[in-house]
């Protein structure tokens, strides 16, 4: 057998977060990821890893993903909030102070960018952008939003989540306030004495925190997080099996330049205020592409598949309609085992009249063609503090 | 009966022209919790060098390939219904599939136990 440690290649210079001393302290398994070097799994491996989290407490390093603040140049932040709005899709104007949402960086053809959190922070905004998409994004906001706003990469600042049922027993007792936060809150908060910003929501499906905080805290910061018996430390494995089971997306996989929001079936994060008949319709990249979709559909359309069999059925796959036409119809963008189903899942793309549950498809494994079910998502239900 | 074992981490168990044929324990050490295996069918007839069965972690999917050239005996339904026995005893629960040894001079290309252990180390 061919091992994926044994493939040999040219290794890049790779960065390193705040945590990275500690990652390799703790047994953590490095690789390449967006540039960095992380921890794809630690001692326990994947399978234990993210079933200790939806059980009790993980500590997943994602300091790097990219923080950024947007200042307005006026001091009024629904001057900040209304430039964004020419680059997202998503109502940022409406977004309460103390609150955050997800937000799409979209292109003139309605294409995806970029997937990010936007955060209100009363006085500025406050975004959280992926990893390979950082540079981008950061040229995106001068580009565009720099007469009116001060684009400010925080990169001083590690980025740390705690997911899980235990997550906000571990957090309070840091600062007992937390317990008072719903999904989706957000702010400046002071932790251990730490300057932080601590959000309530993650990338799991489960109940948690994303905590900001100071480069040269992080790694104190997390160990008195790790000296808390429930908490164990994640690797990059179980953080993309949880976000599958949660059917949640991930950039540069399930969403592309060349995916529109309706086609990744995320309509629900345009509010209405943005649509026709909107307060303010339009007036972002491909808006008219975009907005016509909602009225006539898509070819495509993101699903959720769960394998009939046992074998995983893996990112790549292409899929039919049945057992032996050779057209193929589609194909899985992420895909794999699924631990707390203990049965493989998948997400991919079908043509629209498809993409509805129960409609079996298939999907080709070494040369096998093997029967899916479109699902619907999230394949394990969210436990988000409401 | 002797154990003899392949770069590709896979250990064979030779007995009279039979071989037993499993993955190392460094190598279920490497893939991580197995959660899927694919056997061959009985009786396909296999070349050396041959992706005969596959072995899917959480992480990823590995092709085991054929060590030596034979027709395939018996497979190990148990391993299949339970894929965690590569995890818990790749040397002994976890073999995979039972050959016809084709051609007994192949086995000489093989490692012996000591030799692996340098292969890995």
């Amino acid at each position: 057998m061919m091992l994926a440690s044994e493939v040999s290649a040219s290794p890049p210079p790779l960065k390193q977060t705040p945590l990275h001393a500690l990652h390799v302290a703790r047994g953590g398994k490095m690789v390449p990821f967006a540039g960095y070097d992380m921890p794809v799994q630690f001692g326990p491996g994947v399978l234990k890893e993210h079933l200790h989290t939806r059980a009790a407490a993980g500590l997943f390093d994602v300091s790097h993903m990219g923080q950024i603040r947007l200042r307005p140049k006026s001091g009024r932040l629904e001057d900040a909030a209304r430039a964004l709005e020419w680059l997202v899709p998503q109502d940022i104007l409406a977004l309460a102070a103390g609150r955050q949402r997800y937000a799409l960086f979209t292109n003139e053809t309605g294409g995806i960018l970029d997937d990010l959190m936007v955060a209100n922070f009363g006085d500025h905004l406050f975004l959280v952008v992926n990893a390979a998409c950082k540079a981008e994004d950061e040229a995106l906001l001068q580009e565009h939003l720099s007469d009116v706003c001060v684009v400010e990469p925080l990169r001083d600042r590690a980025l740390i989540a705690l997911q899980g049922p235990k997550a906000e027993s571990v957090l309070a007792k840091f600062d007992a306030g937390i317990a008072s936060m719903n999904f989706m809150d957000t702010g400046p908060r002071r932790l251990a004495g730490l300057d932080c910003f601590v959000s309530r929501s993650g990338y799991t499906g489960e109940d948690g925190f994303e905590i900001s905080v100071p480069a040269d805290a992080a790694e104190g910061f997390a160990q008195a997080l790790l000296a808390d018996e429930n908490v164990l430390p994640i690797g990059l494995g179980a953080r993309d099996s949880l976000r599958l089971e949660a059917g949640l997306c991930l950039y540069g996989h399930d969403l592309d330049p060349a995916t529109t929001p309706v086609e990744g079936a995320l309509e629900w994060s345009i509010q209405k205020s943005r649509r026709k008949g909107g307060a303010r319709p339009g007036g972002f990249p491909g808006a008219n592409a975009i907005l016509s979709q909602f009225e006539q559909g898509t070819p495509r359309r993101r699903v959720g598949l769960k394998a009939e069999g046992r074998a995983p059925v893996r990112e790549g796959a292409v899929l039919f309609a049945d057992e032996t036409s050779p057209q193929p119809i589609g194909k899985v963008t992420s895909g794999g085992f699924g631990p707390s189903l203990n049965a493989p899942v998948a997400m991919g793309y079908l043509p629209s009249p498809l993409a509805t549950p129960d409609t079996i498809v298939f999907a080709d494994v070494r040369g096998q063609r093997l029967a899916l079910r479109v699902a619907p998502m999230p394949f394990v239900p969210n436990t988000y503090k409401r | 009966m002797t154990t003899l074992y392949t770069a590709d981490h896979e250990w064979l168990r030779i007995d009279g022209d039979v071989a037993t044929i499993g993955v190392t324990d460094y190598a279920q050490s490497q893939l991580g919790d197995v959660v899927f295996v694919e056997l061959p069918k009985v009786g396909r007839a296999l070349k050396k060098a041959e992706a005969v069965a596959v072995v899917e972690s959480v992480k990823a999917a590995s092709d085991v390939y054929a060590p030596i050239s034979g027709e395939v005996l018996e497979v190990n339904d148990e391993l299949a219904a339970e894929p965690a026995l590569v995890n818990s005893d790749a040397a002994g629960k976890a073999w995979f599939f039972k050959l016809k040894i084709a051609d007994k001079s192949e086995l000489d290309g093989l490692m012996d136990e000591a030799a692996y252990a340098k292969h890995i180390a």
